[in-house]
């Protein structure tokens, strides 16, 4: 059906009384996400748009079994906010803010993982969508439909961009990880899903400059993936030592160019396009062929 | 941000890492006058981001003021790379018996950090990772536990430090680790960490990069702000709130989204080679939910680029509503003529998703000589790079 949200999600928004959260929630809600609850410390009892806000996630997940959690809580209290969600045990948490502290991004997925009891996508990412049937986060519903295709990004808008260039095929679920230097779910983590899921037949993956993340995927898709995948990775022309936009989009030396990253899929036979459009023709010749 | 080592120095200061401070100075008579108060021989050091300054004459040594003040004028305005050395750090010389290298730095991959370490410093550790990796320790580090005291030790016997300075190294490891955690930073390196002749331990060289997201609560984070070093251009833009890196090129570049930019710049790159090699001059992000203002004052701010030629505007709406997007073109150029300035450069815009219709109209019905509408991007990409190159040549 789909990964990771699909019909059974229940969604709650940490931050939903603070203006990005009040204005997604009323985005997620308009695209038929099943949004049950908020939470802003100190505020039980108000409301947003008839939903209801809560004091804390615990509280929220024991009042509407909620399963997901949608994060937009400003930077300097993200790091609690999340150790809260896990603490919980809320299978799911999408942060969504940019802008975190990289050592509290790297306490908080610790503190993930030795929990083992959460997910977390993100930080600094759109969130994930499952077209038609449910929505975390910042991607808008109407570029694309629900499809047989499955797409994994580090960046927002080259999402967006992939999602309407393949708006004919539709998609199964799209999954922004975040461009940040550590992410709660990688390209892997995806590949893997997607791989699982009868109802994805191929997989974009969209990648950028920095880290060693796109190799380690290629290295995943040599031994695990089956289904199709194709690539595409931006920052072929960005310069060493300047940081694009992202906090984790830069080149260090010899690490972390796209033409090592391109390099590297193309050896496990995964294609890349030179640009989204190129890429989103290569997929569109898979998924004709059928 | 990468710091300079003087920078590091003091932040070492701050956290009882040994070490040499000394003083920075942008003069020769400023060196002298530093070397006098020390009164010992000296070490004259250029301040420059980049490594390798030893080789490229970039580090001298001074046995009184006079030469002190010498070596300055020696090491003053030398080019290191590319980066003009405009301050030299003077600080007492060390005898060394022996050079050790030691860091810790943020591990993207396994999401965690890592420790190295070696007993074989003072070269580039790269050098060593490739030629002896068994001289180079590597142990990861719990972001929740930390550098503990066990942790510091086990660090030391995995890189075979000798056992009569393993107590030094190891409190120098955990005051290093304090450095990492307060300081918000994402690399602390020492290299070399020497060994004087005297027994005792020293941080004779740092390297340090603070994390820029934590800038909010840093308090020394502004004080290091290198602004006599940052191009024009990106100061300005950083006024605005704007995400700009200046590059070089005749294109100037306008997106929302890291991404999608990063992409931009890559899909002109590439068909600027057909127009005589254009490139990207520049990338801005304008981000997601973008306003007129924003847009309009990106604009000012690639316009005023005397690099740029033409300038391409592709966004993709997902939050940022396109008809804002195009207000935003509209309301710079207006600005821009009312200021007696009225932009000369071509503008292409490819604009698509949330309200791109209505973006479109907007762009079509003001009727500019300017601006024209390029339906998606891989063909605004050719168009803009063709009008650069002509106004290039038409020079």
């Amino acid at each position: 059906m789909a990964i990771w949200l699909d019909e059974n999600s229940k969604i709650i928004v940490q931050g939903m009384t603070g203006s990005e959260g009040t204005k997604h929630t009323r985005r997620m809600v308009a695209s038929g996400a099943n949004v049950v609850g908020g939470v802003t410390p100190g505020k039980a009892g108000q409301e947003v748009d008839g939903i209801l806000v809560f004091n804390s996630v615990q509280d929220a997940m024991a009042a509407t079994g909620a399963n997901v959690t949608v994060v937009f809580v400003p930077p300097k209290f993200a790091k609690a906010a999340v150790i809260e969600a896990v603490d919980a045990q809320i299978p799911l948490a999408v942060v969504i803010t940019e802008g975190i502290p990289v050592h509290d991004t790297a306490e908080f997925f610790q503190y993930s993982q030795n929990s083992g009891k959460t997910r977390i996508i993100g930080p600094n990412c759109p969130g994930i969508i499952t077209p038609g049937v449910s929505n975390a986060g910042i991607i808008p519903s109407d570029i694309t439909k629900s499809g047989r295709i499955g797409l994994v990004s580090k960046s927002g808008t080259l999402t967006y961009q992939m999602m309407y260039e393949l708006r004919d095929f539709g998609f199964s679920t799209c999954v922004g990880i975040g461009g940040d230097p550590i992410i709660g779910t990688t390209h892997i983590d995806a590949l893997q899903a997607f791989q699982d899921d009868p109802n994805t037949d191929a997989i974009v993956m969209i990648g950028e400059i920095g880290g060693d993340a796109e190799e380690r995927a290629a290295a995943y898709i040599g031994k695990h993936i089956t289904k199709p995948v194709v690539g595409y990775v931006a920052g072929f022309t960005a310069p060493e030592g300047k940081t694009m936009g992202h906090a984790g989009a830069i080149v260090s030396g010899s690490a972390g160019t796209a033409a090592a990253k391109q390099e590297a899929l193309e050896a496990v036979g995964v294609k890349v396009g030179k640009t989204p459009s190129a890429t989103a023709q290569l997929m569109r010749e898979i998924m004709t062929k059928g | 941000m990468d710091l300079y080592e003087y920078q590091a120095k003091e932040l070492f200061l701050k956290h009882d890492v040994p070490t040499t401070p000394g003083e920075v100075c942008t003069t020769p008579e400023a060196a002298e006058a530093i070397a006098t108060r020390i009164g010992k021989p000296v070490v004259v050091k250029a301040q420059v981001k980049v490594g390798g300054r030893g080789k490229a004459g970039g580090v001298k040594l001074a046995e009184d003021p006079a030469e002190a003040k010498a070596r300055a004028t020696d090491i003053l305005g030398l080019d290191i790379k590319g980066h003009t050395v405009h301050r030299v750090l003077v600080a007492q010389a060390s005898d060394i018996a022996e050079e050790y290298y030691v860091s810790f730095m943020l591990d993207r991959a396994n999401r965690c950090f890592l420790a190295m370490a070696s007993v074989e410093g003072g070269v580039e550790i790269e050098e060593v990772a490739a030629n002896n990796p068994d001289a180079l320790a590597m142990i990861r580090v719990d972001a929740l536990e930390g550098c503990t005291e066990a942790k510091a030790r086990e660090i030391v016997a995995a890189a075979k430090f000798d056992a009569k300075i393993a107590d030094q190294v190891v409190n120098v490891l955990m005051k290093l680790w304090e450095v990492l955690v307060k300081e918000d930073a994402t690399l602390v390196e020492v290299n070399p960490l020497v060994l004087t002749p005297e027994g005792q331990i020293l941080a004779l060289d740092g390297k340090v990069t603070i994390d820029d997201n934590a800038a909010y609560r840093l308090e020394s984070y502004e004080g290091m702000v290198d602004r006599a070093g940052t191009d024009p251009i990106e100061l300005r833009a950083k006024e605005f709130d704007l995400n700009y890196v200046k590059l070089t090129g005749d294109v100037g570049i306008i997106g929302n989204g890291a991404g999608l930019v990063m992409s931009t710049l890559d899909v002109v790159a590439y068909a600027g080679e057909e127009f005589g090699g254009m490139k990207p001059a520049n990338f801005l992000d304008i981000g997601g939910g973008a306003s007129a203002t924003v847009m309009a004052n990106g604009l000012d701010i690639v316009l005023n680029d005397p690099e740029v030629q033409a300038v391409f505007v592709n966004v993709f709406g997902g939050i940022t509503s396109c008809d804002a997007v195009a207000n935003g073109v509209i309301q710079a150029l207006e600005l821009l003529e009312k200021q007696g300035t009225p932009a000369t450069k071509p503008i292409v815009c490819r604009i698509d998703g949330n309200n791109a219709i209505e973006g479109r109209r907007i762009l079509t019905d003001a009727k500019h000589p300017l601006i024209e509408i390029v339906d998606t991007m891989d063909d605004a990409a050719r168009r803009v790079a063709e009008l650069a190159a002509a106004r290039k040549a038409g020079k």
